[in-house]
């Protein structure tokens, strides 16, 4: 088999998921494009195990690690949107501009309202 | 080009087929279910690179587990199930920009690197099995296995810590103390209504006040 197709396979799905991690507003769309991102890097692992052939296949057990890494990184990460999701009634990540520099954008921002309501208070 | 080349070049083509729809589609649930293609091919293709294993492993967890644990946090945080317009942020073309560098870069190197790297699959043929993998795993890997045990706990700790909201910690508790205070002031109605402005935007007022109210009752 020639390993260049499987190879590119992957280089474009880590590409596809580096332009949904950058061009998606939603939280759990990200956290979807960081899954493909994961899963290139799984394809690639896969793939040198086999060219070399290694005795104590490095490459497939760095594979089922990364698979047991990304269900834990979406089990905290899905935590992580309810919770924001729950104290801001929205998962929009340009909207979510409370630790961001400069100005917060104060009208088309529901976090960083409440948080002028707390402040004035 | 052998015929495992080209199982496995279709297979790849549905593969990123199928993760470009993710990132393109308009629907979020479309999404998800997209992404269950693309991990189906992925594992397909696991087979066919003779990592048997690993590409059961992928399907009982990523389409499996993964998948569902997307769509639940689609459903919880009340998406728009239908076809909805804003799913991409303002800097669309500077994202897509940037993901067409990686891949000229990446392919590039790549086509460069192993154009004429070949390997006969046949000598390959169950070097995947979970006889092998299972063997090197409790021999030779045991304890990065074990500190992912822990990691895992770690992980199952901190999303059952994140999602509870009747912990309460040393410091004050942000989802638990915040209601109570953003209430306190008692502005009229039409206050907080003319505060926000839209009609739209007085329904989160009027969530809260029911969430608070059944806490308040809770508590009594």
């Amino acid at each position: 088999m020639h390993l260049v197709y499987p190879v590119v396979i992957a280089a474009l799905l880590f590409a596809v998921g580096v332009y949904g991690v950058l061009a998606r507003r939603n939280a759990i769309l990200v956290l979807m494009s960081v899954e493909l991102m994961l899963n290139a890097v799984n394809l690639n692992l896969v793939v040198f195990d086999m060219r070399w052939a290694d005795r104590l296949h490095g490459g497939q057990m760095l594979t089922l690690f990364v698979i047991v890494l990304a269900a834990a990184e979406v089990g905290i990460g899905l935590a992580l949107v309810l919770l924001i999701y729950r104290n801001r009634r929205t998962v929009d990540i340009d909207r979510l501009r409370t630790l961001a520099e400069g100005d917060p954008d104060p009208d088309s921002d529901v976090g960083s309202m409440t948080d002028d309501e707390g402040v004035r208070r | 080009m052998t015929a495992a080349d080209v199982v496995i070049v279709l297979l790849g083509v549905v593969a990123v087929g199928s993760g470009v729809l993710v990132v393109a589609t308009r629907q979020l649930v479309h999404a998800a279910l997209w992404l269950v293609v693309s991990f189906g091919a992925l594992a397909g293709s696991y087979l066919v690179l003779t990592a048997e294993f690993v590409a059961w492993v992928q399907v009982l967890i990523y389409v499996g587990a993964v998948v569902v644990l997307l769509l639940f946090g689609i459903m919880l945080t009340r998406a728009p199930i239908g076809r909805s317009e804003d799913l991409d942020s303002g800097n669309r073309i500077v994202a897509l920009v940037v993901a067409v560098a990686t891949a000229a870069v990446l392919v590039t190197t790549l086509v460069r690197g192993f154009r004429s790297a070949y390997v006969p699959i046949k000598d390959r043929v169950g070097s995947g099995s979970s006889h092998t993998l299972g063997g090197s795993l409790f021999q030779t890997w045991v304890l990065p296995f074990e500190a992912l045990s822990v990691l895992l706990l770690a992980a199952l700790i901190g999303a059952i810590v994140l999602s509870r909201t009747d912990i309460r910690g040393a410091g004050p508790e942000p989802e638990e103390e915040d209601p109570a205070p953003r209430r306190r002031p008692a502005a009229p109605r039409g206050v907080v209504a003319r505060r926000l402005g839209t009609a739209k935007r007085r329904t989160g007022p009027d969530d809260e006040d029911t969430i608070v109210l059944s806490r308040v009752d809770e508590e009594i």
